[in-house]
């Protein structure tokens, strides 16, 4: 099944029957069967499906992470698939932000300098009107000069949301953002996610397996087995839980 | 990203700084050499600068035999009388007197020992008077050929007083002659010696006799310029009048060249301190390399998440080896500044040893700091490059899970490391087989190194069952049980930090059984063939072997129970243009029968005051035979023409070449060095020892002890 919205031009990022697979022989696994699915610009997608479903490999696939079988993989113009080190560092600069769930902040470093790290690694200059869009947007500016070890869990999280957000990539992908946070924090985090979607109309692609964080989202892919099964527009966390329901009996899952 | 890096480096620096700690060893003894000699080059410039302060143009005979720093001091020839006359007749000069200076003059303490030198000569001198650099403290000049004067630091050394009477062993009389101690003198600026030099003023004929070893001769001529004239003019003058014979320099020439000799032989210090300084930095290197590598490993999650964001491999690289340079620079910082100390307090202990140098300013030379930045630096980054690949290996994807990095497979370095230790045994079955042909020493050398990298290989493989077979020792408790799987689950790590211990464990045995083996040899060689009863030797604390007086060996061979009583002389000669090390026997017939030397031709048992022995070696090498004349300038006196009567086997124990005993006279320093003596079957050691040591009562500098045939120390 291919998800497809929107027109092809406003596609921030694009899977074209994508396989992965890992190993070979008897230990082979295929982790995922002919995807194609686009992203478009402007709107917050999350991928679910339940573990094993090959949720966080399709999203470290469509990021230039890892490679993939078959196929191919676009995030705006560029094709990654077939990209070299150096084009795929070029792309992670230009066109990629991450958040992951475990925050990955330096812990050397203040909440300002780790956001300003990818700007500082490419060399460039923040634009300074939209840093300070950023920081009054994730509410960060008195904790500025902190170490991550002196912020909670909500803030850090904060503080690597702003830190995706400053470069103004193509696109963001976050992986189980809310996945270590508590559920006041994570719905801070997620709305803040989703605001900066509507008001900046930032792209952003996040791997969940929460409902409640799915609704966030405008678009919900759901994939089981590796492959695309399902997708909800303008879902609720009712009918995610749903829809996720019925993936744990894959027979009842129709096209 | 660089504030990032720097942020790191700070947050670990005690781990850093304790691994650049071999660093900064290493660094220090680099740093250390140079000050050092840089330092006492200084100190001895203003001292020859001194000591020639006095001479405006001096004159010299070319000696005889020319010898470098490594073959021993050279001993200049003596100049005749006359030639003093007609450099006074040079127009230009004002005044030129004839001096006598040579070493080997050794004042016996009030306690009856000789007041020994460490390195600077101990001067035998003719008094021509009091100068603006040296003046009477106290008494008069020597005026009698029983009086002397000598130095303040000599008189202080030797416990003597003005008016008593000292005995002093000469260049040319190794048995003890008494001086009445007439006066005692100090030099300008206060100073009661020159560099820790020691010098003794005769009257000239005195001088001559003792130091020169012949009246009416001098060791140099001093030479002042008249106003008006330069030091440059006269010196051009002076020689073309004597001709090609004489060497004439300037004073400040003979002080930049005394000086510059010395320096050479100071090079010594830096070789060893720059052997430390080898091994220190050869450890820094594993050091550096495993504790980067462990911190490379540690920060996998963070340089994934550089890389996520943004950052090229060349950009890790980069942060890697720029920590590696903060370590660097701050190791070679810390090593200079230890290394200033270090050579300021070699020098000042070197200052004390050589009796009272005056030590100029420590300074630092360019040379440190440059040799100490560029060492540390380069060491430092070459050990991190290894771990800074690695980290620019680690994928981004590493961030969002956590991928262990699985160790790569030990096969390739197995295999690398089974090669290149095979190629060093083979390299070492050849060289200690003797298969190597004439390349011995570099195929032995050879194939330590190989073998010695490739263990280093090996011992990621050879660490796992070593390291869990000791660990059975400790698995009782749980630490222990932790520490065997840990060190067990990465052996290379295991074996990165081993290896710092391996190169300094196999350096340290290295260098002892080099220097055991080769004392064993000789000892066990000595004990062997040496067939002598008592040994006639003293410690040798400078330049100069102690000596005794010949007379001792005649008046030994007259004791009941000696069989044979031999003494040994040594000179550095000019044998057809080339140096050679002649020895001279006071009884041929002990190269047999006590040195063991068989003869392979001709007589080797009695020699003619023209004739001469040679091992078999040299008459190999030079081509000689029983019969070939041969030509030989020793130190003194003129060429002589000796014929080969006779060839023994070459040995440790025998010399290049024998002279006739009445060639002995001739050689820098004329006087037996060694003696032996052997008794007859059924004589007492025990009888005759103290009959010998009272023989040498008057040769002060030498003992008499238990040979190789009666005691087995040696």
């Amino acid at each position: 099944m291919t998800a497809t919205v929107g027109q092809q031009a406003q596609a921030a990022a694009r899977a074209n029957d994508v396989w992965k697979v890992y190993g070979s022989g008897e230990a082979q696994v295929v982790a995922l069967r002919g995807v194609s699915a686009e992203f478009e610009r402007g709107r917050f997608t999350a991928i679910m499906g339940p573990s094993g479903s090959g949720k966080s490999t399709l999203m470290h696939c469509l990021a230039g992470l890892d490679s993939v079988t078959r196929g191919t993989v676009s995030i705006g113009e560029t094709t990654v698939t077939g990209l070299g080190d150096a084009g795929l560092t070029k792309l992670r600069r230009d066109k990629v932000g991450f958040i992951f769930q475990q925050f990955n902040l330096l812990p050397t470093l203040t909440a300002k300098e780790n956001i300003l790290l990818p700007l500082s690694i490419a060399g460039r200059k923040p634009d300074q009107a939209w840093y300070d869009t950023v920081i009054s947007t994730v509410g960060l500016r008195d904790r500025l000069d902190h170490r991550p070890a002196q912020l909670s869990g909500g803030q850090q999280q904060r503080v690597a949301c702003a830190r995706a957000l400053v470069s103004r990539p193509e696109v963001i992908f976050a992986d189980e953002p809310t996945g270590n946070l508590d559920s006041r924090a994570g719905a801070e985090v997620l709305a803040f996610l989703r605001d900066s979607v509507r008001q900046h109309g930032q792209t952003i692609v996040m791997v969940t397996h929460d409902p409640t964080a799915a609704a966030y989202a405008d678009r919900v892919v759901f994939l089981a087995d590796g492959e695309i099964v399902s997708e909800l527009i303008e879902p609720t966390a009712e009918t995610v839980l749903d829809t996720m329901k019925k993936l744990d009996t894959p027979a009842e899952v129709g096209n | 990203m660089f504030r990032a890096t720097m942020k790191s480096l700070l947050a670990r620096k005690v781990r850093l700084i304790l691994s650049g700690l071999a660093v900064v060893l290493g660094v220090m003894f680099v740093s250390g050499a140079f000050v050092l000699t840089d330092t006492l080059g200084r100190s001895f410039d203003s001292v020859f600068a001194d000591g020639f302060s006095e001479i405006d143009v001096n004159v010299a005979a070319k000696p005889k035999v020319q010898i470098n720093e490594m073959e021993g001091e050279q001993t200049a020839s003596p100049l005749p009388a006359a030639v003093v006359d007609r450099v006074k007749q040079v127009p230009g000069a004002a005044s030129a007197t004839g001096i006598v200076n040579a070493d080997g003059a050794r004042v016996i303490g009030s306690n009856g020992k000789v007041v020994t030198s460490f390195g600077p000569p101990q001067l035998g001198e003719n008094w021509i008077g009091e100068s603006d650099l040296l003046q009477l403290r106290e008494g008069r000049g020597p005026q009698a050929d029983d009086e002397i004067v000598i130095n303040k630091s000599l008189a202080t050394a030797a416990k003597v007083q003005v008016g008593q009477k000292v005995g002093v062993l000469t260049a040319f009389e190794s048995k003890k002659r008494e001086f009445t101690l007439v006066g005692v003198f100090g030099y300008s600026g206060d100073r009661d010696s020159i560099g820790g030099v020691n010098e003794v003023f005769f009257t000239t004929p005195v001088a001559q006799r003792l130091m020169l070893g012949e009246p009416d001769v001098f060791s140099s001529i001093t030479v002042r310029t008249a106003p008006g004239v330069s030091d440059e003019t006269l010196r051009d003058d002076v020689a073309r009048t004597l001709g090609p014979d004489y060497e004439v320099k300037t004073g400040e020439q003979v002080a930049a060249d005394a000086s510059a000799s010395l320096k050479e032989g100071l090079s010594f210090f830096n070789k060893i301190l720059l052997g430390f300084a080898a091994v220190a930095l050869l450890v820094g290197t594993f050091l550096i390399l495993n504790t980067f590598s462990i911190i490379v490993a540690q920060r996998t999650r963070e340089l994934a998440l550089m890389r996520a964001i943004g950052a090229s491999g060349r950009q890790i690289i980069g942060s890697v080896v720029l920590e590696a340079i903060a370590v660097g620079l701050i190791a070679s910082v810390l090593g200079l500044a230890a290394g200033i100390g270090v050579g300021a307090l070699l020098a000042f202990l070197f200052g004390k040893l050589a009796g009272g140098l005056t030590l100029a300013g420590i300074g630092v030379p360019a040379a440190a700091v440059i040799g100490s930045f560029a060492v540390g630096l380069v060491i430092t980054v070459v050990a991190a490059l290894l771990p800074a690949l690695r980290a620019s290996r680690i994928p981004p994807i590493a961030a969002m899970q956590d991928v262990a990095t699985p160790d790569r497979p030990l096969t390739k370095v197995t295999v690398a490391g089974s090669l290149v230790t095979a190629v060093g045994a083979v390299l070492l079955f050849l060289g200690l087989s003797g298969n190597a042909g004439g390349q011995t020493l570099s195929t032995i050398l050879g194939g330590v190194l190989f073998a010695f990298i490739g263990v280093a290989l090996l011992t990621p493989l050879i660490s796992r069952p070593v390291v869990s077979l000791l660990g059975v020792i400790f698995s009782w408790s749980v630490p222990g049980k932790l520490g065997r799987l840990n060190s067990g689950r990465n052996p290379r790590r295991t074996a990165i930090t081993a290896a710092a211990l391996m190169v300094g464990i196999a350096l340290v045995t290295g260098v002892t059984v080099i220097l055991d083996s080769a004392k064993g040899s000789i000892s066990a060689l000595a004990q062997d063939t040496i067939k002598a009863e008592l040994v006639i030797a003293g410690q040798q604390g400078g330049p100069r072997p102690p000596t005794f007086d010949p007379a001792v060996l005649d008046r030994a061979k007259t004791l009941p129970g000696v069989r044979m009583v031999d003494g040994e002389y040594g000179d550095m000669a000019r044998i057809d243009g080339e140096g050679t090390w002649v020895a001279a026997s006071s009884d041929v017939a002990s190269l047999r029968q006590i040195f063991g030397a068989k003869a392979t031709a001709g007589d080797i048992d009695r020699l003619s005051p023209t004739q001469m022995l040679a091992s078999s070696d040299t008459a190999k090498s030079r081509g000689w035979s029983v019969g070939s004349t041969v030509k030989v300038q020793l130190t003194r006196g003129a060429e002589r023409t000796f014929t080969i009567s006779g060839i023994y086997e070459s040995s440790q124990l025998t010399n290049p070449v024998t002279l006739p005993v009445t060639a002995a006279k001739d050689f820098a320093i004329p006087q037996p060095i060694q003696g032996f003596i052997q008794l007859a079957p059924g004589t007492r050691v025990a009888d005759v020892q103290p009959q010998v040591e009272a023989l040498l009562a008057d040769s002060p500098e030498v003992s008499v002890a238990t040979g190789t045939r009666s005691s087995s120390s040696r």
